[in-house]
């Protein structure tokens, strides 16, 4: 039933009375096609006797396995699912990521245990509600609602593309994630969004079918200036998308449009604050690769970039002040975060090679991370192999994040530097992007990668699809398989995995980071592969808030245009991905909010650090449980990451990657 | 007591002269040899034993309608079938040793969930005593409680008996 099958659905401006997505009926929501999914067989009648009443279409099984098929054979057969949470052969929130990876249909979940934990899940693993057992009818009225929403925030995407921009990170998931938001009336405040967790939240990533070709924003110099004006309008701490997007008035510019490459700003201008000196190290060596990577992080394009480079020519010292006066320790953060995010970028090309590794990336990650402080060359394989683990190299990205100040020196050193080098890319890119979507898309892989334009150039194909919004739709099909595969290899599904794969995702970063050093075209694969991993993540259980981190940092990463590509495409493609970008972006904008940078972070880095993850990660996962709960995954990654970027601040060489630009990675000193 | 007045729009029953459902009356009559009973007084079956379901058992009986007439009942008969199933198997754990207190709470967890989407309300506060003594591994407790919840279960089965007739 999702709209993307490719055709432009005309959605109304409100409650769209549509049903599969091609017929607007002025019944809507009558006939609405749901599937309901319930062990219990009470339950279950009684659910199909109120649905009934709503009229909406009832089909009915007592197994998840059955649902399934049911889905498969009939993808277009569905607008909405129910399931429980508690059943025998499937867990609820293993069928939730399957339906959001494969059909990007919106889930509902339910249960009768009600904590908080279980509820927080449900949220990171991208389910559009939770409802407490036992379930009125009162409560099963409205859940049209969440089918029109999904659809109006693909319809919205798909109509905003516009040639050559790039999409700034999965729409499908911001749109709920932003309506979420905007609900809370609080961008920037991580916390409400925590509290509402039990609000619907996208969750599924786009990975189905639905080609739908996410429009993309193109951040162009003048955006960009427009853009950092309403920035310091506002002030760096108040800046929160809905009043930039105010500000800045440019018409067709969406929120999430703004949120994203608000993130990417914020880690673009925590590497410039403060970078450590291993990192202005290693930022030297990055210098040569500026301001690209910079900028890509965030999404930009290659014209992006420019205007970061525009940006970066703001005196080191200005920037570093004003940023450590207004973001103070989140920008750091977020600093740190977009320089990871390029990171990932390189390493992931390195680790496209590697993808299948999988379980070994932890290993290699934590290898990396050793690495990291050192030269990122070395890393670069291992990278790879931690890149792999798309939702390690968010969990690594936010960490990076999270502890480098020193990146933003570096960052600020790059971005000075980049200038010219972005237009290189952005040439590159944007050449490259159109036709690499494409590629990525068969690379399926690569969809962690795609988030630099840059890279796409070099690697072609595997770049492209990932970052790119529709490519992730191909992607994130295959991407969730190599996720998945990468999840279980991780941990187990049990949250421990989530810690895994956030741990994974540090490594990736870590990886990313040194990989995204060297070069531009590894740091993209790997970046591509590990980004649709981490949706993976977050539509698995197992670590659903490692999910949601990793999103964000798709978003934050995309410094390329591809960048951007890539985190939509990522975040599109999972659905549980989706919902975590945009949380992600939320949680950036809270100051204190680590996690949300490290999670736009982790989006593109994919952490990279196996083993620093890993430690990360417990530290950070229960954190990540308390974030927000639309980010669901995001907080999960958000968490890792600044467990990671904590753990790579001492680690040191790790944030310093990714404060630099992917690209200048190559460049690091051995 | 009149818990609500729309609950005496139940279509279940015929009603009386004082607009009540006269199952309720009727019912009255055969548990408690109401003939003498005021009509006016008639209750909810449940009601007698006041606790047994809440206001989901109302839900329920807002949701029968002309289509499914005995939808009620439909869905208390697939309830009675699920946990005599748990039942049984809640049983046979208990007669295990080890006890299995995980697979004891997982078992309780769902008679939990349908006895409260049919709005047995005792039923399923004896469901989370004996899941809170499970998480305690508390052996007798458990085995306490289960007896005790088998008690309120088939309590309520008498009463639903009688509100069907």
């Amino acid at each position: 039933m999702n709209i993307g099958s490719g055709s432009l659905v005309t959605v109304p401006s409100s409650t769209g009375s549509w049903k599969s997505g091609d017929v607007v009926s002025d019944q809507f929501p009558v006939g609405l096609r749901v599937l309901v999914v319930d062990d219990d067989p009470t339950c279950l009648r009684i659910l199909e006797k109120m649905l009934r009443n709503c009229h909406y279409e009832v089909t009915k099984c007592n197994r998840a396995e059955i649902a399934l098929s049911f889905l498969r054979e009939n993808k277009n057969g569905f607008d909405i699912v129910i399931s429980d949470v508690h059943m025998p052969d499937m867990d609820g929130f293993k069928l939730l990521e399957h339906i959001g990876l494969e059909m990007d249909l919106p889930v509902i979940m339910m249960s009768a245990d009600d904590s908080k934990d279980v509820v927080m899940k449900g949220v990171t693993h991208g389910a559009y509600d939770y409802l407490i057992k036992p379930v009125r009818i009162e409560a099963l009225k409205n859940i049209w609602q969440h089918v029109v929403r999904k659809r109006k925030y693909e319809w919205k995407d798909n109509n905003f593309d516009q040639s050559g921009s790039v999409e700034e990170g999965d729409r499908q998931q911001k749109p709920s994630e932003d309506v979420d938001y905007s609900s809370s009336a609080n961008e920037g405040n991580w916390k409400n969004s925590k509290k509402r967790k039990e609000e619907e939240e996208e969750v599924e990533d786009r990975d189905d079918t639905s080609n739908l070709k996410k429009p993309r924003v193109v951040w162009s110099v003048e955006l960009h200036q427009q853009f950092v004006q309403a920035v310091h309008q506002l002030g760096i701490d108040k800046a929160v998308p809905k009043k930039i997007l105010e500000l800045m008035n440019v018409p067709g510019l969406t929120r999430e449009n703004v949120a994203s490459h608000l993130q990417k700003y914020r880690l673009y201008l925590r590497r410039l604050s403060g970078v450590s000196q291993h990192q202005n190290g290693l930022n030297n060596s990055f210098m040569g690769h500026p301001d690209a990577t910079f900028c890509t992080i965030s999404s930009l394009n290659g014209l992006d970039l420019q205007a970061l480079a525009a940006a970066g020519q703001i005196p080191a010292q200005n920037l570093a002040t004003l940023q450590a006066a207004a973001l103070g320790k989140s920008a750091t953060k977020s600093a740190i975060s977009m320089p990871l995010d390029q990171r990932n970028f390189f390493s992931f090309e390195n680790s496209k090679l590697r993808f299948p590794e999988g379980p070994q990336q932890l290993n290699n990650s934590n290898k990396q991370i050793d690495l990291l402080h050192g030269i990122p060359t070395t890393m670069e394989s291992k990278q790879l192999a931690n890149l792999h683990h798309p939702s390690q190299s968010f969990v690594g990205m936010n960490m990076q994040v999270n502890s480098t100040s020193q990146h933003n020196n570096s960052v600020l050193m790059r971005l000075s530097q980049s200038q010219p080098r972005t237009q290189l890319l952005n040439g590159a890119n944007n050449g490259s992007q159109v036709s690499r979507l494409p590629l990525s898309m068969q690379q399926s892989l690569s969809p962690v990668l795609t988030q630099s334009g840059i890279v796409d150039n070099a690697r072609g194909s595997v770049y492209n699809p990932v970052s790119q919004a529709s490519s992730m739709v191909d992607f994130s099909v295959n991407q969730s398989k190599e996720l998945q595969s990468y999840n279980f290899s991780l941990g187990s599904n049990s949250s421990g995995m989530s810690s895994l794969t956030n741990q994974g995702m540090l490594q990736e970063e870590v990886n990313s980071d040194i990989k995204g050093s060297r070069g531009f075209p590894s740091n993209y694969d790997i970046f591509n592969e590990l980004q649709p991993k981490s949706q993976n993540w977050g539509l698995q259980n197992d670590g659903s808030t490692f999910d949601a981190s990793l999103h964000p940092c798709m978003q934050g990463t995309q410094d390329v245009s591809s960048q951007l590509l890539l985190q939509q495409g990522i975040s599109s493609t999972h659905n549980s991905g989706q919902n975590r970008n945009a949380p992600i972006e939320k949680p950036m904008y809270s100051n204190g909010d680590e996690i949300g940078h490290s999670n736009t972070m982790c989006g593109s880095q994919l952490n990279s650090g196996g083993g620093n993850m890993l430690a990360v990660k417990a530290e950070r996962f229960p954190d990540a449980d308390h974030q927000n709960t639309n980010i669901r995954e995001q907080f999960g990654r958000d968490d890792l990451m600044s467990a990671f970027l904590r753990q790579q601040a001492s680690v040191g060489p790790v944030e310093t990657e990714f404060g630099f630009d992917g690209y200048t990675l190559d460049n690091l000193p051995v | 007591m009149l818990k609500s007045s729309k609950y005496f729009r139940s279509s279940l029953g015929e009603r009386n002269f004082w607009g009540f459902t006269k199952c309720f009356i009727e019912e009255k009559r055969e548990d408690e040899a109401a003939d003498w009973w005021p009509s006016w007084t008639s209750l909810r079956p449940l009601d007698v034993s006041p606790g047994y379901v809440d206001e989901q058992f109302v839900e329920l009986e807002e949701l029968q309608d002309d289509a499914t007439p005995n939808f009620v009942e439909e869905v208390v008969s697939l309830f009675y079938e699920d946990s005599a199933r748990l039942i049984h198997a809640i049983d046979q754990s208990l007669e295990n040793h080890p006890i299995d207190f995980a697979k004891l709470d997982n078992y309780m967890y769902q008679f939990k969930g349908s006895s409260s989407s049919i709005g047995a309300k005792k039923v399923k506060t004896e469901c989370t005593q004996f899941m809170e003594y499970c998480r305690a591994q508390n052996v007798e407790g458990c085995k306490r409680t289960f007896q005790q919840l088998k008690g309120e279960y088939t309590t309520l089965q008498r009463k639903l008996e009688i509100y069907f007739q």
